[in-house]
């Protein structure tokens, strides 16, 4: 449906319907490249630990970014995707109404005046701080999410590098060469994530690189080797996706109304991410862009209109210059 | 939960605290915090990550890039005025329009150069040939141009350049120069009136090819706004520089780009709906508002200059310098709306949030309807 029109109808790596299906093969990688590699990131089992962050840092030698820059009194002091963040852990704190206990089979405490002769209580004691202040009683629930480069199948990161210096992997990754970056500075505004970033230091471009290096080495990238929980996924994305379709249903099925997969769509307006996510409320409550187009997409047209703005020029000075020269 | 519906009270709210800082957590119609400042006009409700940019803010230097789009678009209608002086027998428009040319090109280099994070690597865009990059575009308009309007203004110099070249390299290399000269002016002055509306209009598409919702959403217009700013400047250059009884088609050239200009913002600020405002209000707003004044002062002190004839030359002059301010301010301006379009995230998520719940609701709407064409 939102297919880049600047891109071939039929070729190769494209599905029959005119999606890119295989962007290493729309590049010109030949048949016998590797399959597409990806994450998928199931914020549903994150904790919030930040050892992506640090693991990421750690293996990809990326300087600190020098600020301590807390969002609002969350735990979350990267703030956003950049030059020297390639992960970000958001934090988000929701009020919920309140849902029935769920009996985790811990045992319980004894109130303080009891006798113990009766059965534990399974209340923890402290509930009334649940009480919301309209006396209704609320919940807490916590959101986190590691945030990343999606590695978009139609990146305008890509399209608008005037070097040549962000390239198409063989795994239909994206990445930055920084020996040919000379920091123009033009994939940072073109992307609608807000992922790639221009460091101070060098002057250049800086995102992740899915671990290049590391896939290349048939190693798993290091976030998704530091995740505890399994909550950052690393395969061919044709797997991936099947298991986060497994793992929506199931979440859908225990009461999850409003969990979904986020850049998972091959015919969203980025051609579907190569890392996407499962959420559980809406992308803009963590920061993403709820519906995001690949700004090359009107290309064609803004050529058009600059053509048009471009002859019509040409027009003016003509017609100025019939006339009287006085 | 419901969407939304904290955005007044986030705005009025004065006691910092995690109550507040959790309720922007939770992001449901939080914007950034606003002191006590009344709302005239409630807030649109929208949802962000605790008021954060969604995407990043244009890594391009200031002044260095709203000085080259004001430059390049100078720049390249001065080409054409040239060619077009030449053409037309106008010594003073040709004189001024190369001379505009090649010196507005070379500044634009300058400045492009400068903007880079690494300038030494300039030569890394000439190795590359890129449709779907804008940049990559703009260098091979800006290199040709700034050739041909490099050899243009040589030939239009030839009256001091020839003497020099006779002591240094002989009689007869100066005679064949003097020969060649004026035809390869001609050639070249042509030659960059070609790449010269090309070069004043890509700006549009370099700006407008980005995430930054302002500009992304003003792309039909904004290279007609360019254009005619581009027009407007060349041609208030040459009101500067010629007598008012040879500027003419200059000031025609510039009243009618100023009209395109005026004419073209108003229409983009109609149309774009919600990411319009950063054209209209702070900063850029501000620097918008004062463009047009001094673009519409410009071309009416044209139209004076041309009615007061010779007597006109302080007018024409005052008019042009005015032209010229307009023509920058623009530029500066629609930097500055883009910028703040991209720090405030309900430029990106509104619009988005929209596009997609009706998207969804078509969705739904399809598959009831096909449900009922099934039962």
């Amino acid at each position: 449906m939102t297919q880049a029109p600047h891109r071939p109808a039929s070729g190769p790596g494209l599905s029959p319907d005119g999606h890119v299906a295989d962007p290493a093969a729309a590049t010109g990688y030949g048949e016998d490249h590797p399959p597409r590699m990806g994450f998928f990131t199931d914020t549903s089992v994150c904790i919030g630990c930040k050892a992506c962050e640090v693991a990421c840092k750690e293996w990809n030698a990326v300087p600190a970014t020098g600020d301590l820059d807390m969002s609002g009194w969350s735990l979350d002091n990267t703030a956003m995707l950049g030059a020297s963040s390639w992960r970000h852990v958001a934090f988000v704190e929701q009020v919920e109404p309140a849902r029935p206990p769920v009996s985790l089979g811990m045992p319980g405490m004894r109130p303080a005046d009891d006798d113990g002769a009766g059965p534990l209580a399974t209340q923890p004691p402290g509930d009334d701080s649940a009480q919301g202040p309209s006396g209704s009683i609320e919940g807490v629930r916590w959101l986190m999410s590691s945030d990343v480069c999606k590695h978009c199948t139609n990146a305008a990161c890509l399209d608008v590098c005037p070097t040549g210096a962000l390239f198409r992997t063989e795994y239909g990754t994206v990445v930055v060469q920084d020996d040919v970056c000379n920091g123009c500075g033009y994939c940072v505004p073109a992307c609608p994530y807000g992922v790639i970033g221009k460091r101070e230091s060098d002057g250049q471009a800086h995102k992740c690189t899915l671990c290049y290096d590391r896939i290349s080495n048939d190693m798993e990238p290091a976030c998704a080797k530091a995740c505890p929980t399994d909550s950052i996924q690393f395969g061919p994305l044709d797997e991936l996706r099947e298991r986060a379709d497994a793992r929506l249903a199931t979440l859908q099925e225990r009461g999850e109304s409003r969990a979904q997969l986020y850049g998972r769509d091959p015919g969203d307006g980025v051609g579907g991410d190569g890392a996407f996510f499962l959420l559980l409320d809406e992308p803009e409550v963590y920061g993403l862009p709820p519906d995001p187009i690949v700004t090359t997409r009107d290309l064609p047209s803004m050529w058009r209109h600059a053509g048009a703005a471009a002859l019509t020029m040409f027009a003016v000075i003509g017609v100025a210059f019939s006339g009287r020269r006085s | 939960m419901s969407r939304g519906g904290r955005g007044l009270e986030d705005a009025t709210g004065d006691s910092p605290g995690l109550e507040d800082e959790s309720e922007a957590g939770t992001g449901r119609g939080g914007r950034r915090r606003r002191g006590a400042e009344t709302l005239m006009v409630p807030e649109a409700e929208f949802t962000s990550y605790y008021g954060r940019q969604v995407i990043h803010t244009p890594a391009w230097k200031v002044p260095d890039v709203p000085a080259y789009l004001y430059l390049g678009g100078m720049a390249g209608a001065a080409a054409v005025m040239g060619a077009a002086g030449d053409a037309t027998g106008n010594d003073h428009l040709r004189r001024a329009g190369r001379f505009t040319a090649f010196g507005g090109s070379m500044l634009s280099l300058g400045f492009l150069i400068h903007d880079l994070g690494r300038p030494s690597r300039f030569l890394n865009m000439l190795r590359v040939f890129k449709v779907t990059s804008p940049l990559s575009m703009g260098t091979w308009i800006l290199s040709p141009f700034a050739t041909f309007a490099g050899a243009a203004a040589v030939a239009e110099l030839r009256g001091v350049l020839l003497p020099v070249l006779e002591r240094v390299a002989g009689a007869r290399v100066a005679g064949l120069a003097a020969a060649v000269a004026p035809a390869v002016g001609r050639a070249s002055g042509i030659g960059a009136g070609v790449f010269g509306p090309a070069l004043s209009t890509y700006t549009a598409v370099l700006i407008a090819d980005t995430a930054v919702p302002s500009w992304h959403a003003a792309y039909p217009e904004l290279p007609f706004i360019f254009a005619g700013s581009g027009m407007a400047s060349a041609g208030g250059i040459a009101m500067i520089t010629s007598p008012v009884a040879e500027a003419g088609p200059a000031r025609r050239m510039a009243v009618i780009g100023a009209g395109l200009e005026l004419a073209a913002t108003q229409r983009m600020e109609h149309r774009v709906g919600l990411v319009a405002e950063p054209f209209q209000k702070g900063r850029p707003g501000l620097l918008l508002k004062l463009a047009q004044g001094a673009m519409g002062a410009g071309a009416l002190g044209a139209l004076v200059a041309a009615r007061l004839g010779r007597r006109g030359r302080a007018v024409s002059v005052v008019a042009g310098v005015l032209l010229n301010t307009g023509a920058a301010l623009t530029r500066f301006g629609v930097y500055d709306a883009g910028v703040e379009s991209a720090k405030d995230p309900k430029y990106t998520v509104i619009p988005q949030r929209e596009r997609l719940d009706a998207k969804r609701a078509a969705a739904a709407e399809a598959a009831a309807s096909a449900a009922e064409a099934g039962a």
